[in-house]
Protein backbone atom coordinates (compact mmCIF):
# COMPACT_ATOMS: atom_id res chain seq x y z
CA UNK A 1 0.00 0.00 0.00
CA UNK A 2 2.53 2.28 1.44
CA UNK A 3 4.98 1.48 -2.36
CA UNK A 4 4.43 2.67 -5.49
CA UNK A 5 3.89 0.01 -8.63
CA UNK A 6 6.43 0.73 -11.43
CA UNK A 7 5.26 3.31 -13.12
CA UNK A 8 4.31 2.37 -16.36
CA UNK A 9 1.83 5.24 -17.91
CA UNK A 10 3.82 8.20 -17.80
CA UNK A 11 7.67 9.12 -18.51
CA UNK A 12 9.62 9.93 -15.22
CA UNK A 13 13.34 11.28 -14.60
CA UNK A 14 15.13 10.32 -11.80
CA UNK A 15 15.96 13.20 -9.61
CA UNK A 16 18.61 13.76 -7.17
CA UNK A 17 17.89 15.48 -4.11
CA UNK A 18 19.29 16.86 -1.23
CA UNK A 19 17.48 16.38 1.84
CA UNK A 20 19.70 18.41 5.61
CA UNK A 21 22.01 19.13 6.47
CA UNK A 22 19.96 21.72 7.92
CA UNK A 23 16.58 19.54 7.63
CA UNK A 24 14.51 20.11 10.60
CA UNK A 25 13.66 16.19 10.69
CA UNK A 26 16.97 14.70 10.49
CA UNK A 27 17.90 15.35 13.71
CA UNK A 28 20.94 16.87 13.65
CA UNK A 29 23.59 17.14 10.93
CA UNK A 30 22.67 14.63 8.50
CA UNK A 31 22.82 15.13 5.11
CA UNK A 32 20.81 12.47 2.91
CA UNK A 33 21.44 12.14 -1.18
CA UNK A 34 17.79 11.04 -2.27
CA UNK A 35 17.47 9.81 -5.85
CA UNK A 36 13.66 10.34 -6.67
CA UNK A 37 11.11 8.88 -8.94
CA UNK A 38 8.65 10.65 -8.79
CA UNK A 39 7.69 10.38 -5.04
CA UNK A 40 9.48 7.35 -4.68
CA UNK A 41 13.03 6.76 -3.28
CA UNK A 42 14.94 4.76 -5.56
CA UNK A 43 18.20 4.62 -3.59
CA UNK A 44 19.40 7.27 -0.67
CA UNK A 45 23.00 7.94 0.65
CA UNK A 46 24.24 8.96 4.04
CA UNK A 47 26.65 11.93 3.95
CA UNK A 48 28.15 12.10 7.72
CA UNK A 49 31.00 14.02 9.24
CA UNK A 50 29.23 17.64 10.11
CA UNK A 51 29.76 17.42 13.29
CA UNK A 52 32.76 15.33 13.85
CA UNK A 53 34.56 16.60 16.57
CA UNK A 54 37.67 13.98 16.80
CA UNK A 55 36.89 12.69 19.87
CA UNK A 56 38.51 9.76 19.77
CA UNK A 57 41.79 12.12 18.96
CA UNK A 58 41.42 13.80 21.62
CA UNK A 59 40.75 11.21 23.79
CA UNK A 60 44.42 10.20 23.05
CA UNK A 61 45.80 13.66 24.14
CA UNK A 62 44.09 13.31 27.58
CA UNK A 63 44.15 10.81 30.65
CA UNK A 64 42.03 8.48 31.33
CA UNK A 65 40.29 10.97 34.19
CA UNK A 66 40.38 13.78 31.43
CA UNK A 67 38.80 12.53 28.67
CA UNK A 68 35.67 10.99 30.51
CA UNK A 69 33.57 14.59 30.01
CA UNK A 70 34.22 14.35 26.39
CA UNK A 71 32.16 11.20 25.86
CA UNK A 72 29.00 12.85 27.14
CA UNK A 73 29.06 14.83 24.16
CA UNK A 74 29.28 11.96 21.89
CA UNK A 75 25.79 10.94 22.53
CA UNK A 76 24.43 14.09 24.44
CA UNK A 77 20.96 12.27 24.71
CA UNK A 78 22.22 9.49 26.63
CA UNK A 79 25.49 11.01 28.31
CA UNK A 80 25.14 9.10 31.74
CA UNK A 81 25.07 5.68 29.22
CA UNK A 82 28.07 6.38 27.29
CA UNK A 83 30.11 7.44 30.56
CA UNK A 84 29.51 4.76 31.78
CA UNK A 85 30.34 2.47 29.29
CA UNK A 86 33.94 3.71 29.25
CA UNK A 87 34.77 3.50 33.11
CA UNK A 88 33.02 0.39 33.37
CA UNK A 89 36.04 -0.82 30.85
CA UNK A 90 38.38 1.24 32.92
CA UNK A 91 37.50 -0.06 35.92
CA UNK A 92 37.71 -3.49 34.45
CA UNK A 93 41.36 -3.22 33.29
CA UNK A 94 42.76 -1.78 36.39
CA UNK A 95 40.57 -4.13 38.65
CA UNK A 96 38.68 -1.45 40.62
CA UNK A 97 35.63 -2.16 42.51
CA UNK A 98 32.82 0.07 42.88
CA UNK A 99 30.77 -0.40 46.56
CA UNK A 100 27.72 -1.76 46.39
CA UNK A 101 25.92 1.33 46.79
CA UNK A 102 27.73 3.10 44.00
CA UNK A 103 26.55 0.63 41.88
CA UNK A 104 23.12 0.30 42.49
CA UNK A 105 23.02 4.37 41.82
CA UNK A 106 25.08 3.87 38.74
CA UNK A 107 22.04 1.56 37.39
CA UNK A 108 19.47 3.78 38.16
CA UNK A 109 20.71 6.49 36.75
CA UNK A 110 21.77 4.63 33.29
CA UNK A 111 17.98 3.20 33.49
CA UNK A 112 16.91 7.29 34.09
CA UNK A 113 18.91 7.99 31.16
CA UNK A 114 16.97 5.32 28.74
CA UNK A 115 13.72 6.91 30.03
CA UNK A 116 14.72 10.21 29.16
CA UNK A 117 16.26 8.81 26.09
CA UNK A 118 13.47 7.05 25.09
CA UNK A 119 11.18 10.19 25.67
CA UNK A 120 12.99 12.48 23.36
CA UNK A 121 13.24 9.90 21.01
CA UNK A 122 9.04 9.50 20.86
CA UNK A 123 8.47 13.28 21.32
CA UNK A 124 10.97 14.31 18.15
CA UNK A 125 9.67 11.01 16.01
CA UNK A 126 6.20 11.61 16.97
CA UNK A 127 6.45 15.83 16.07
CA UNK A 128 8.23 14.48 12.54
CA UNK A 129 5.26 12.07 11.69
CA UNK A 130 2.93 15.71 12.40
CA UNK A 131 1.76 14.29 16.30
CA UNK A 132 2.69 17.58 18.04
CA UNK A 133 0.69 17.07 21.55
CA UNK A 134 3.13 14.14 22.38
CA UNK A 135 6.19 16.17 22.18
CA UNK A 136 4.93 18.41 24.31
CA UNK A 137 4.11 15.88 27.01
CA UNK A 138 7.54 13.98 26.47
CA UNK A 139 9.66 17.01 26.94
CA UNK A 140 7.10 17.85 30.51
CA UNK A 141 8.44 14.29 31.59
CA UNK A 142 12.40 14.34 30.36
CA UNK A 143 12.65 17.76 32.51
CA UNK A 144 11.58 15.70 35.53
CA UNK A 145 13.99 13.20 34.75
CA UNK A 146 16.82 16.35 33.97
CA UNK A 147 15.62 17.54 37.40
CA UNK A 148 17.02 14.54 39.27
CA UNK A 149 20.14 14.85 37.17
CA UNK A 150 20.94 18.17 38.08
CA UNK A 151 20.35 17.18 41.97
CA UNK A 152 22.61 14.34 41.73
CA UNK A 153 25.14 15.41 39.22
CA UNK A 154 24.76 19.06 39.09
CA UNK A 155 24.18 18.96 35.39
CA UNK A 156 21.48 18.12 33.10
CA UNK A 157 22.61 17.34 29.66
CA UNK A 158 26.50 16.76 29.87
CA UNK A 159 26.45 15.25 33.06
CA UNK A 160 30.35 13.92 33.55
CA UNK A 161 28.15 11.70 35.43
CA UNK A 162 30.54 8.93 36.93
CA UNK A 163 34.09 9.15 37.84
CA UNK A 164 36.65 6.31 37.82
CA UNK A 165 35.61 3.83 41.16
CA UNK A 166 32.49 5.07 41.70
CA UNK A 167 30.49 8.37 41.76
CA UNK A 168 31.04 12.30 42.69
CA UNK A 169 29.07 12.40 45.99
CA UNK A 170 26.37 10.27 46.76
CA UNK A 171 23.09 11.17 46.85
CA UNK A 172 21.46 14.51 48.08
CA UNK A 173 18.50 14.83 50.62
CA UNK A 174 15.32 14.90 48.84
CA UNK A 175 16.49 12.70 45.73
CA UNK A 176 14.40 9.42 46.37
CA UNK A 177 11.52 11.25 47.37
CA UNK A 178 11.37 12.87 43.95
CA UNK A 179 12.37 9.65 42.35
CA UNK A 180 10.03 7.47 43.74
CA UNK A 181 7.17 10.33 42.77
CA UNK A 182 8.35 10.73 38.84
CA UNK A 183 8.41 6.63 39.18
CA UNK A 184 4.69 6.75 40.83
CA UNK A 185 3.36 9.44 37.85
CA UNK A 186 5.40 7.87 35.39
CA UNK A 187 2.79 4.98 34.11
CA UNK A 188 -0.32 6.61 33.69
CA UNK A 189 1.68 9.55 31.34
CA UNK A 190 2.71 6.67 29.18
CA UNK A 191 -0.57 5.29 29.15
CA UNK A 192 -1.75 8.98 27.97
CA UNK A 193 0.60 9.02 24.86
CA UNK A 194 -0.01 5.18 23.97
CA UNK A 195 -3.61 6.77 24.43
CA UNK A 196 -2.60 9.66 21.72
CA UNK A 197 -0.99 7.39 19.34
CA UNK A 198 -0.88 3.87 19.45
CA UNK A 199 -4.48 3.75 17.86
CA UNK A 200 -4.41 6.29 16.03
CA UNK A 201 -5.03 5.88 12.21
CA UNK A 202 -2.61 8.51 10.95
CA UNK A 203 0.12 7.18 13.33
CA UNK A 204 -0.84 3.55 12.17
CA UNK A 205 -0.70 4.61 8.45
CA UNK A 206 2.29 6.55 8.64
CA UNK A 207 4.60 3.78 10.90
CA UNK A 208 3.24 0.14 9.76
CA UNK A 209 5.02 -1.46 7.22
CA UNK A 210 7.08 1.59 6.79
CA UNK A 211 11.08 0.56 7.18
CA UNK A 212 10.68 -3.32 7.10
CA UNK A 213 13.44 -5.59 8.10
CA UNK A 214 13.47 -9.08 9.10
CA UNK A 215 15.54 -10.44 12.19
CA UNK A 216 18.21 -12.09 9.88
CA UNK A 217 18.75 -9.23 7.88
CA UNK A 218 18.94 -6.46 11.34
CA UNK A 219 21.44 -8.94 11.75
CA UNK A 220 23.68 -8.97 8.79
CA UNK A 221 23.37 -5.16 8.93
CA UNK A 222 24.43 -5.32 12.43
CA UNK A 223 21.58 -3.30 13.92
CA UNK A 224 21.63 -3.20 17.70
CA UNK A 225 19.05 -1.91 20.33
CA UNK A 226 15.45 -1.55 19.36
CA UNK A 227 15.60 -1.55 15.62
CA UNK A 228 17.05 -5.15 16.19
CA UNK A 229 14.65 -6.16 18.76
CA UNK A 230 11.87 -4.91 16.63
CA UNK A 231 12.32 -7.01 14.12
CA UNK A 232 11.60 -10.19 16.97
CA UNK A 233 15.49 -10.99 17.63
CA UNK A 234 16.16 -11.12 21.59
CA UNK A 235 19.34 -9.63 21.99
CA UNK A 236 20.09 -7.37 25.22
CA UNK A 237 23.64 -6.83 26.29
CA UNK A 238 22.24 -6.36 29.73
CA UNK A 239 20.92 -10.10 29.78
CA UNK A 240 23.03 -11.55 26.96
CA UNK A 241 26.55 -10.64 28.94
CA UNK A 242 25.30 -9.02 31.94
CA UNK A 243 27.55 -6.11 33.09
CA UNK A 244 27.90 -3.47 36.23
CA UNK A 245 25.35 -6.14 38.61
CA UNK A 246 22.56 -6.00 35.54
CA UNK A 247 22.04 -9.79 36.28
CA UNK A 248 20.63 -8.78 40.06
CA UNK A 249 17.82 -7.24 38.55
CA UNK A 250 14.66 -8.68 36.87
CA UNK A 251 13.13 -7.34 33.96
CA UNK A 252 11.86 -8.16 30.62
CA UNK A 253 13.27 -7.66 26.90
CA UNK A 254 10.46 -5.77 24.52
CA UNK A 255 10.10 -7.69 21.21
CA UNK A 256 8.55 -6.65 18.19
CA UNK A 257 7.28 -8.98 15.30
CA UNK A 258 7.15 -7.63 12.25
CA UNK A 259 10.51 -5.34 12.44
CA UNK A 260 8.19 -2.24 11.05
CA UNK A 261 8.62 1.06 12.33
CA UNK A 262 5.46 0.84 14.35
CA UNK A 263 7.01 -2.61 15.77
CA UNK A 264 9.94 -0.73 16.95
CA UNK A 265 8.01 2.35 18.66
CA UNK A 266 6.19 -0.56 20.66
CA UNK A 267 8.96 -1.63 21.47
CA UNK A 268 10.80 1.57 23.04
CA UNK A 269 7.72 2.19 24.90
CA UNK A 270 7.60 -1.01 26.71
CA UNK A 271 11.31 -0.60 27.12
CA UNK A 272 10.45 2.28 29.39
CA UNK A 273 8.11 0.42 31.34
CA UNK A 274 10.74 -1.97 31.96
CA UNK A 275 13.51 0.61 32.79
CA UNK A 276 10.95 2.11 35.33
CA UNK A 277 10.76 -1.46 37.18
CA UNK A 278 14.62 -1.68 37.56
CA UNK A 279 14.51 1.73 38.64
CA UNK A 280 12.15 0.67 42.06
CA UNK A 281 14.03 -2.31 42.13
CA UNK A 282 17.54 -0.28 42.48
CA UNK A 283 15.23 1.69 44.83
CA UNK A 284 13.82 -1.13 47.00
CA UNK A 285 17.70 -2.63 47.38
CA UNK A 286 19.55 0.49 47.63
CA UNK A 287 22.55 -0.61 50.59
CA UNK A 288 24.24 1.68 52.64
CA UNK A 289 28.04 2.96 52.60
CA UNK A 290 30.13 4.79 50.16
CA UNK A 291 29.60 5.49 46.45
CA UNK A 292 33.04 5.86 45.61
CA UNK A 293 35.34 2.63 46.51
CA UNK A 294 39.35 2.95 46.36
CA UNK A 295 40.87 4.60 42.95
CA UNK A 296 44.39 5.80 42.95
CA UNK A 297 44.69 9.94 41.82
CA UNK A 298 46.39 8.76 38.53
CA UNK A 299 44.75 6.05 36.90
CA UNK A 300 47.26 3.80 34.81
CA UNK A 301 45.45 1.06 33.22
CA UNK A 302 48.76 -1.78 32.91
CA UNK A 303 49.34 -2.46 29.41
CA UNK A 304 46.39 -3.99 27.27
CA UNK A 305 43.13 -4.13 25.98
CA UNK A 306 39.67 -4.56 26.63
CA UNK A 307 36.46 -4.29 25.03
CA UNK A 308 33.34 -2.93 26.84
CA UNK A 309 30.29 -3.30 25.65
CA UNK A 310 27.32 -2.22 27.01
CA UNK A 311 23.65 -1.06 25.75
CA UNK A 312 22.83 2.35 25.71
CA UNK A 313 19.63 3.45 24.89
CA UNK A 314 20.21 3.22 21.31
CA UNK A 315 21.99 -0.08 21.06
CA UNK A 316 25.29 -1.92 21.66
CA UNK A 317 27.57 1.71 23.02
CA UNK A 318 30.96 -0.43 23.13
CA UNK A 319 34.41 0.92 23.89
CA UNK A 320 37.53 -0.29 22.70
CA UNK A 321 40.27 0.80 25.00
CA UNK A 322 43.68 0.22 24.09
CA UNK A 323 46.39 0.94 27.29
CA UNK A 324 50.55 1.62 27.08
CA UNK A 325 50.66 1.32 30.76
CA UNK A 326 50.49 5.25 30.88
CA UNK A 327 47.77 7.87 32.44
CA UNK A 328 46.66 8.30 28.53
CA UNK A 329 44.97 6.13 26.73
CA UNK A 330 46.93 5.02 23.40
CA UNK A 331 43.52 4.22 21.17
CA UNK A 332 40.09 4.56 22.05
CA UNK A 333 37.58 2.89 19.30
CA UNK A 334 33.63 3.94 20.15
CA UNK A 335 31.53 1.77 18.41
CA UNK A 336 28.58 3.64 18.01
CA UNK A 337 25.19 2.55 17.58
CA UNK A 338 23.12 4.39 15.62
CA UNK A 339 26.50 4.95 13.02
CA UNK A 340 26.39 1.06 12.19
CA UNK A 341 22.65 1.60 11.97
CA UNK A 342 22.35 4.44 9.86
CA UNK A 343 24.26 2.08 7.11
CA UNK A 344 20.75 0.52 7.13
CA UNK A 345 19.35 3.48 6.21
CA UNK A 346 19.49 2.61 2.46
CA UNK A 347 17.73 -0.59 2.68
CA UNK A 348 15.11 0.85 4.73
CA UNK A 349 14.12 3.34 2.71
CA UNK A 350 14.07 2.07 -0.63
CA UNK A 351 10.59 2.00 -2.34
CA UNK A 352 8.86 4.10 0.44
CA UNK A 353 7.90 7.13 -0.17
CA UNK A 354 10.32 10.98 -0.13
CA UNK A 355 7.91 11.68 3.38
CA UNK A 356 8.05 7.86 4.88
CA UNK A 357 12.19 8.75 4.71
CA UNK A 358 11.48 10.78 7.60
CA UNK A 359 10.10 8.02 9.58
CA UNK A 360 12.45 6.18 8.89
CA UNK A 361 15.31 8.14 10.14
CA UNK A 362 13.29 9.24 13.33
CA UNK A 363 13.02 4.90 13.95
CA UNK A 364 16.62 4.75 13.47
CA UNK A 365 17.02 6.79 16.58
CA UNK A 366 19.99 8.64 15.05
CA UNK A 367 22.32 11.11 17.34
CA UNK A 368 24.57 12.82 15.04
CA UNK A 369 26.80 13.97 18.09
CA UNK A 370 27.34 9.74 18.38
CA UNK A 371 27.99 8.95 14.24
CA UNK A 372 29.70 11.79 13.94
CA UNK A 373 31.97 11.68 16.84
CA UNK B 1 -20.11 -8.62 14.09
CA UNK B 2 -16.53 -7.24 14.97
CA UNK B 3 -16.50 -5.70 11.54
CA UNK B 4 -19.19 -3.65 11.87
CA UNK B 5 -18.15 -2.39 15.10
CA UNK B 6 -14.84 -1.83 13.43
CA UNK B 7 -16.76 0.09 11.44
CA UNK B 8 -18.41 2.26 13.23
CA UNK B 9 -15.30 3.14 15.17
CA UNK B 10 -13.88 3.83 11.84
CA UNK B 11 -16.89 6.17 11.00
CA UNK B 12 -17.08 7.91 14.80
CA UNK B 13 -13.71 8.49 14.70
CA UNK B 14 -13.70 6.85 18.07
CA UNK B 15 -9.32 6.88 18.03
CA UNK B 16 -9.22 9.91 17.28
CA UNK B 17 -11.83 10.98 19.97
CA UNK B 18 -9.87 9.00 22.58
CA UNK B 19 -6.99 11.01 21.86
CA UNK B 20 -8.75 14.09 21.86
CA UNK B 21 -9.96 13.26 25.64
CA UNK B 22 -6.40 13.14 26.99
CA UNK B 23 -5.75 17.04 25.43
CA UNK B 24 -8.80 17.75 26.67
CA UNK B 25 -8.10 17.18 30.05
CA UNK B 26 -5.42 19.62 30.23
CA UNK B 27 -7.50 22.61 29.51
CA UNK B 28 -8.25 22.57 33.36
CA UNK B 29 -4.59 21.80 34.59
CA UNK B 30 -2.27 24.06 35.72
CA UNK B 31 0.09 25.87 32.95
CA UNK B 32 3.59 23.56 33.46
CA UNK B 33 6.15 26.32 31.64
CA UNK B 34 8.27 27.99 33.34
CA UNK B 35 8.43 31.81 32.55
CA UNK B 36 12.46 32.19 32.18
CA UNK B 37 13.36 35.60 31.93
CA UNK B 38 10.62 36.85 34.42
CA UNK B 39 11.30 33.86 36.61
CA UNK B 40 14.75 32.93 37.52
CA UNK B 41 14.57 28.80 38.32
CA UNK B 42 15.71 27.42 41.14
CA UNK B 43 18.75 25.15 40.21
CA UNK B 44 20.38 22.47 42.61
CA UNK B 45 23.01 23.34 44.98
CA UNK B 46 25.15 21.09 43.13
CA UNK B 47 24.60 22.91 39.81
CA UNK B 48 28.03 23.59 38.09
CA UNK B 49 27.79 26.80 36.48
CA UNK B 50 29.86 30.08 36.28
CA UNK B 51 33.49 29.90 38.42
CA UNK B 52 34.01 32.06 41.38
CA UNK B 53 37.35 32.23 43.38
CA UNK B 54 36.37 31.87 47.04
CA UNK B 55 37.87 33.90 49.48
CA UNK B 56 38.45 33.26 53.42
CA UNK B 57 34.72 35.01 54.99
CA UNK B 58 37.32 36.04 57.70
CA UNK B 59 40.42 37.67 56.89
CA UNK B 60 38.83 37.90 52.85
CA UNK B 61 42.00 36.62 51.82
CA UNK B 62 41.86 34.30 49.03
CA UNK B 63 41.79 30.52 49.89
CA UNK B 64 43.99 29.59 46.80
CA UNK B 65 47.53 28.16 47.66
CA UNK B 66 48.45 28.07 44.28
CA UNK B 67 49.05 24.53 43.90
CA UNK B 68 48.37 24.48 40.21
CA UNK B 69 45.88 20.84 40.90
CA UNK B 70 43.31 22.79 38.72
CA UNK B 71 44.79 23.57 35.72
CA UNK B 72 46.53 20.26 35.53
CA UNK B 73 43.71 18.38 35.81
CA UNK B 74 41.66 20.86 33.36
CA UNK B 75 40.47 18.89 30.62
CA UNK B 76 40.66 21.89 28.05
CA UNK B 77 43.38 23.69 29.60
CA UNK B 78 41.72 26.57 30.44
CA UNK B 79 42.93 27.65 33.83
CA UNK B 80 46.31 29.83 34.40
CA UNK B 81 47.37 30.17 37.98
CA UNK B 82 50.33 32.29 38.39
CA UNK B 83 52.01 32.10 41.40
CA UNK B 84 55.37 33.71 43.11
CA UNK B 85 57.35 32.97 45.90
CA UNK B 86 56.97 34.85 48.88
CA UNK B 87 61.11 35.69 49.99
CA UNK B 88 59.97 35.87 53.69
CA UNK B 89 57.52 33.23 54.51
CA UNK B 90 58.87 31.03 51.60
CA UNK B 91 55.86 30.50 50.51
CA UNK B 92 53.51 30.13 47.15
CA UNK B 93 51.39 33.24 46.63
CA UNK B 94 49.06 33.53 43.70
CA UNK B 95 49.29 36.60 41.83
CA UNK B 96 47.33 36.21 38.77
CA UNK B 97 44.32 33.58 38.22
CA UNK B 98 42.41 33.23 34.63
CA UNK B 99 39.81 31.24 33.73
CA UNK B 100 38.12 30.93 30.25
CA UNK B 101 34.73 30.17 29.66
CA UNK B 102 34.41 29.81 26.22
CA UNK B 103 36.09 26.46 26.45
CA UNK B 104 35.05 25.42 29.44
CA UNK B 105 32.85 22.06 29.51
CA UNK B 106 31.41 22.73 33.31
CA UNK B 107 32.80 18.41 34.00
CA UNK B 108 33.56 20.47 37.48
CA UNK B 109 36.88 18.40 37.76
CA UNK B 110 38.66 21.64 39.18
CA UNK B 111 36.20 21.65 42.12
CA UNK B 112 36.93 18.47 42.58
CA UNK B 113 40.20 18.37 42.47
CA UNK B 114 40.84 21.73 44.86
CA UNK B 115 42.19 20.99 47.97
CA UNK B 116 40.95 24.03 49.66
CA UNK B 117 37.50 24.65 47.94
CA UNK B 118 38.92 27.95 46.51
CA UNK B 119 37.95 27.21 42.86
CA UNK B 120 34.36 26.83 43.18
CA UNK B 121 31.27 26.67 40.32
CA UNK B 122 28.04 28.23 41.16
CA UNK B 123 24.43 28.22 40.51
CA UNK B 124 24.86 31.38 37.79
CA UNK B 125 24.34 29.80 34.60
CA UNK B 126 23.81 33.38 32.80
CA UNK B 127 27.18 33.38 30.82
CA UNK B 128 26.48 35.14 27.60
CA UNK B 129 28.26 38.02 26.54
CA UNK B 130 28.71 39.79 23.59
CA UNK B 131 32.27 39.33 22.70
CA UNK B 132 34.84 36.72 22.98
CA UNK B 133 37.43 38.84 24.62
CA UNK B 134 34.67 38.98 27.59
CA UNK B 135 34.38 35.34 28.13
CA UNK B 136 38.51 35.11 29.66
CA UNK B 137 37.29 35.71 33.46
CA UNK B 138 40.06 37.36 35.25
CA UNK B 139 41.03 37.17 39.27
CA UNK B 140 39.01 40.20 40.24
CA UNK B 141 36.09 39.08 38.17
CA UNK B 142 36.28 35.46 39.44
CA UNK B 143 36.02 36.74 43.22
CA UNK B 144 33.55 39.60 42.48
CA UNK B 145 31.66 38.46 40.08
CA UNK B 146 31.13 40.54 37.53
CA UNK B 147 28.99 43.59 35.93
CA UNK B 148 26.30 41.70 34.20
CA UNK B 149 24.61 42.51 31.24
CA UNK B 150 20.72 42.74 32.01
CA UNK B 151 19.22 40.55 28.46
CA UNK B 152 15.69 42.14 27.68
CA UNK B 153 15.68 43.93 31.39
CA UNK B 154 13.20 45.96 30.55
CA UNK B 155 11.40 44.10 27.83
CA UNK B 156 9.28 42.43 29.79
CA UNK B 157 7.55 45.61 31.32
Amino acid sequence: MNTLEESTVLDTKVLEMNMGPQHPSTHGVLRVKLKLDGEKVVDAECIIGYLHRGIEKISENRSYIECVPYYDRTDYIAAVANVYGFLLGVEKMMGIEVPERGRYIRIMMVEFNRIASHLLWLATHAIDIGAMTVFLYCFREREEILKLFEALFGARLTTHAFRVGGLWKDLPPGFEQAAHKFLDEFPARVDEYEQLLTHNRIWLARTKGIGVISGKEAIQWGLTGPPLRGSGVDYDLRKARPYGGYEEFEFDVPLGENGDTYDRYVARIEEMRQSRLIIQQVLKRLPGGPVRGKAPKIVKPPAGEYYSGTESPRGELGYYIVSDGSAQPFRVKIRPPTFIGLQALRRLVKGHLMADVIAIIGTLDIVLGEVDR
Amino acid sequence: MSNTMNFLKRIFLVDILKGLAVTFRYTFKSVYTEQYPKEKPKLAERYKGAPRLNNDPETGETLCIACDLCAQICPEDLIVVGSQRDPESRKKVLTHYTFDTSRCLFCGLCQEVCPTNAIELTQDFELATYSRSSMLWDRERLEKGWDRIEFGKNYHK
